[in-house]
């Protein structure tokens, strides 16, 4: 461990995969410093996991309705007890992490390249591409998210591939921004130079040279940006706009048993504290790569 | 230097000014597009869904051309345009009467709630965040950390339900969900639609009381967010702002302890920080959706998930538009104040 500890930590390093293996471990031991970001790891890993294995570690069928135990207390037999139809919530808020984690990922995969390609096709592009491209942006920024997210999804029609793509619709602006103020850093630095000189055309430059250095900062402000969408899309799914019943989403399974919080409080309030955790995990994960990245922002 | 006089010039940051001034038409426009092309999409029939599904297909026909829904799409938009310059936004199918008209009866609750709740983050986010820069890696600091760390993860409508849950249900000291009691009701004038206001002003001090207490929740519950950012910001401002050298030399000069903190270092952050608060005073319209949801706030955001339900598009566009304006100039005033005050934006 020492050896492998001192071949990466060398401040003379062979070879760029030394280097930028060797950066990546001195964050981490930055990063290793901070306790709460740790925490906000681990239980991002935990919650990642519960979620991959939700078939193992459900006790019950998530959708097995049970009218007989409507609202049970929770038991040895249903550790966080029962919803309105009887159904084990312990297995339904495991397979609810699937739904959160899976529209986060949906999310991120098309909001990172097209915010990408718009930035950098600004950035290098300049004049007048870059003008009305960052207008746009402009306009998409302008907008509260939540409000747009519950138009679109009113204009399609209520549902989780309606949530998602509300939701990156509205969610790429600040990368797009990110990717061009990178691209504009870029640009001009002497080996975008020497391959323009070589004759690489400027599609082949933005795609092959400026694009992928500009993807480790996007990595970084999708984890900042993780709890946001969390809570978008709960916020979606509480207001009945985003997965639609019987899916054992967290937001929507607080809409519909928010009603008997006096009865059995602890039906609507289980998924909320889930939305909470995992929110807080990225949350928490985030602030520390933030300090690890940027020491200014405190 | 070059012969052009610079007498007759604007000077640089009232013309950045002007440049941000100009770009708000751009981006309202693209705004009104924006929804208007949502309500084109949408899959509801707007023409069935004034007549009903029975009927005959001549009416249709006609309602169809009355709408203009005949017409090309630029066309149409023309007409949007042109209607919502004499602020005419359509009828509501939920509640019948014109959208504009339900959106000025709903819009002062909306007000009255954010601007409270901004009110009490910025009173204790100010001396929080001040106080966290002061005493950096203290206790006290990683407490403020955590606290505004869990304002910012957890969700606003869960917040909203545990204190309906402990507040109003197990300890009942606070009163339920709505804006007033029933028994108030009617009782007082209506000026401003701001219950707590318009209580003051007619004197009716009963009516006052039971407003202010059915305001002091939701309140309190949607500052929370606004209070963690603005505590985090103004921490971190603080901590650069204290890291000057001219905080070396009023030390230097043996000015207090409590001098230097308010004076010089918060004195210097204070238009960043106006920044802050107009973005997270906008933010607050998207946490007020939940919100009123919660506790049945009769605002902008109740009015709003209420027509999503009904699928009353006139008046889900209306308000999408509404929230979205008021957005975009708040975004602006906090351009405008760190463009105007802020010596050094040139």
């Amino acid at each position: 461990m020492s050896a492998l500890a001192a071949w990466l930590l060398s401040e003379a390093p062979q070879s760029r995969r030394q280097a930028s293996l060797g950066r990546f471990f001195r964050g981490w031991l930055q990063l290793r410093r901070n306790h709460l970001a740790i925490a906000g790891l681990a239980a991002a890993l935990v919650l990642i996991l519960v979620s991959l294995f939700a078939p193992l570690l459900a006790t019950h069928e998530p959708a097995a309705q049970n009218l007989t135990e409507r609202f049970a207390a929770p038991s040895a037999e249903h550790w966080l007890g029962t919803d309105e139809v009887g159904r084990d919530l312990y297995s339904r808020l495991l397979y609810g992490g699937r739904i959160t984690l899976g529209m986060v990922v949906a999310i991120m995969v098309l909001v990172a390249p097209l915010g990408l390609a718009v930035g950098t096709v600004a950035g290098y592009a300049g004049g007048f591409a870059d003008r009305a491209l960052m207008r746009l942006t402009d306009i998409f920024l302008a907008f509260p998210r939540l409000i747009l997210a519950l138009a679109f999804v009113a204009a399609l029609k209520p549902g989780i591939a309606s949530a998602i793509i509300a939701i990156a619709l509205t969610a790429w602006p600040p990368y797009a921004r990110l990717a061009r103020a990178e691209t504009l850093t870029i640009r001009n630095s002497d080996f975008i130079a020497a391959v323009r000189l070589s004759g690489a055309s400027a599609a082949r430059i933005v795609l092959r040279h400026i694009a992928p250095l500009c993807v480790s900062s996007l990595i970084v402000r999708v984890t900042l940006d993780m709890s946001g969408i969390i809570l978008t899309a709960a916020g979606l799914g509480f207001l009945g706009m985003g997965a639609q019943p019987p899916m054992p989403e967290w937001g929507t399974m607080i809409a519909t048993t928010r009603g008997e919080i006096l009865d059995a409080w602890w039906v609507p309030i289980a998924p909320g504290i889930a939305i909470f955790v995992a929110s807080l995990a990225f949350n928490l994960l985030g602030d520390g790569l933030r300090d690890v990245l940027d020491p200014k922002q405190g | 230097m070059s012969g052009t006089s610079d007498a007759g010039r604007l000077p640089a940051r009232f013309r950045a000014s002007l440049s941000s001034l100009a770009s708000v038409p751009i981006t309202l426009f693209g705004l009104i597009l924006v929804t208007f092309l949502i309500g084109r999409a949408m899959p509801i029939d707007p023409v069935i869904a004034i007549v009903g599904d029975h009927a005959p297909p001549d009416v249709i026909a006609r309602v169809r051309a009355e709408l203009a829904l005949d017409k090309p799409l630029p066309v149409q938009f023309w007409i949007y345009l042109e209607h919502l310059a004499r602020g005419d936004l359509g009828n509501s199918v939920m509640t019948s009467r014109s959208v504009t008209t339900d959106i000025a009866t709903f819009f002062p609750a909306t007000l009255e709630l954010a601007t409270t709740a901004i009110l009490i983050a910025i009173l204790l986010g100010l001396p929080l965040g001040v106080f966290a820069a002061r005493y950096q890696g203290s206790r006290f600091d990683h407490a403020v950390r955590v606290v505004s760390l869990a304002g910012q993860s957890v969700p606003i409508f869960v917040l909203g339900l545990l204190c309906l849950l402990f507040f109003y249900v197990k300890l009942g000291i606070a009163p339920g969900t709505g804006q007033q009691d029933v028994l108030f009701e009617g009782m007082v004038r209506e000026v401003t639609g701001m219950r707590v206001l318009d209580a003051a002003l007619a004197g009716d001090w009963d009516a006052f009381w039971d407003a202010l207490a059915h305001l002091a929740q939701p309140a309190l519950v949607l500052a929370y967010f606004s209070l963690s950012i603005i505590t985090r910001m103004t921490r971190a401002f603080m901590l650069e702002a204290l890291a000057g050298e001219y905080i070396v030399a009023a030390r230097a000069k043996g000015l207090s302890d409590a001098r230097i903190l308010w004076r010089h270092a918060f004195g210097n952050i204070m238009v960043p920080l106006i920044t802050v608060i107009a973005l997270a005073y906008a933010g607050l319209l998207e946490g007020a959706v939940l919100t009123e949801t919660v506790f049945s706030w009769p605002g902008i955001g109740l009015y709003l998930t209420g027509s999503l339900l009904n699928a009353d598009m006139n008046a889900v566009l209306g308000a999408t538009l509404v929230i979205g304006s008021v957005y975009v100039g708040l975004n602006l005033l906090a351009d405008l104040a760190y463009r105007l005050l802020d010596p050094r934006v040139r």
